[in-house]
């Protein structure tokens, strides 16, 4: 018995185990949401989040020890988010043809976005730092952290909201879009893009390139729109 | 290399050199994102944008003027976008730190971002459609 503890220790402090793991799960997660016949509770990231966080829970693992080996998977984000730059040159003619639309949708998604998590906060009697968390939640977590931290918020609890808020978006889409009959790729993208980011982004992709070129360029501008807003909040209200 | 498009031939070039090099312009991209989104930091130091977004408009704005997608790159970036949800499983595990913050102010909390989430997708879908046909209206 003592053998079997001496691997664990040993597989335990490698990267390798839990880069495995993710990958592992990650698969999992696919044929369990194809199994389910691809509905989209079934999210992959929602899955394959829960089955890593109960396999730390039951080892005791902790999730810097996790990261150790996640952070390679991490790392990809980066060129996989300068690569949505190939479907959106593919799908250029149509951005071209739809700036009228895409700027609308963009402004008022984006004061949607923030306007009603402040207010539905507020009206639930949060305190100030949590309402100023709450406020970034539908741009990427980088960002988020940022203007959470410049409007006296929570990093931490806004890097949450950010990924909860990007799985509800992956998963109410698709059949809120079709219960509307809304059969604009377009715009379904643009709308996921803008309320949940990156992991509407995924979600999008997983349904029409069109929808995941759309979804692309709106977590870019939605992203560069709520920095601009909450900058000149900050401004204003020390004004 | 041939001055035109890859696109649409019998064989597009893709061996292990030219996928290497898909993945070089992304990390190049990148990286150049990461350096304009620092010295803008430098001259304006509340501005926030994440470096890989940088990276990805110069990626578009140096496409849209060369009018050209290798095929390495253009294969390279399709396996990433494929496994886009895989990469944000370590994030979303993160939440595990945090289970204090969550169970002190879940409900609300969830409840406010599933009711923002809802009004964000059916305001921004709503406005879209609403300019699309009206711009598609003006046009001949």
């Amino acid at each position: 018995m003592s053998g079997i503890a001496e691997i664990w220790v040993y597989l335990s402090a490698s990267p390798l185990l839990w880069l495995t793991a993710t990958i592992l799960a990650y698969l999992l997660a696919l044929a369990i949401s194809a199994k389910l016949g691809g509905t989209p509770i079934a999210n992959s990231v929602l899955i394959a989040g829960l089955l890593i966080i109960a396999l730390l829970q039951v080892t005791q693992t902790s999730y810097a020890q996790y990261f150790e080996g996640a952070q390679f998977v991490h790392f990809l984000l980066g060129p996989a988010t300068v690569a949505l730059a190939i479907p959106l040159y593919k799908n250029l003619e149509k951005v071209r043809r739809s700036l009228l639309p895409i700027g609308g949708a963009l402004l008022a998604g984006s004061l949607t976005a923030m306007g009603s998590a402040v207010a539905i906060a507020m009206a639930f009697g949060a305190p100030a730092d949590v309402v100023a968390s709450i406020a970034p939640k539908s741009t990427s977590a980088p960002i988020a952290m940022e203007l959470a931290r410049n409007l006296g918020g929570i990093p931490s609890l806004a890097a949450v909201l950010v990924i909860l808020t990007g799985i509800l978006g992956a998963v109410i889409v698709t059949p809120l879009m079709n219960a509307l009959k809304i059969k604009d790729y377009a715009a379904r993208g643009f709308a996921v893009g803008v309320a949940s980011h990156g992991i509407g982004t995924a979600r999008a992709f997983q349904v029409s390139e069109v929808a995941g070129a759309f979804s692309g360029i709106a977590m870019a501008l939605n992203g560069a729109l709520t920095s601009i807003l909450v900058l000149v909040w900050v401004l204003l209200s020390q004004a | 290399m041939t001055p035109k498009s890859d696109e649409g031939k019998a064989k597009p070039r893709i061996t292990p050199a030219t996928l290497l090099a898909g993945f070089a312009v992304l990390i190049s991209c990148q990286l150049a994102g990461e350096t304009l989104v620092s010295v803008a930091r430098l001259l304006a130091p509340s501005f926030v944008f994440p470096g890989p977004v940088a990276g990805m408009l110069l990626l578009l704005a140096y496409l849209g003027w060369r009018r050209r997608l290798p095929a390495g790159l253009d294969a390279m970036a399709t396996g990433l976008i494929g496994i886009l949800s895989l990469l944000f499983v370590p994030s979303a595990v993160g939440i595990v730190q945090y289970g204090g913050l969550i169970l002190e102010w879940g409900p609300p909390l969830l409840l406010a971002l599933v009711i923002s989430t809802l009004l964000t997708l059916l305001v921004t879908v709503g406005t879209y459609l609403a300019l699309a046909r009206l711009s598609n209206g003006e046009e001949p």
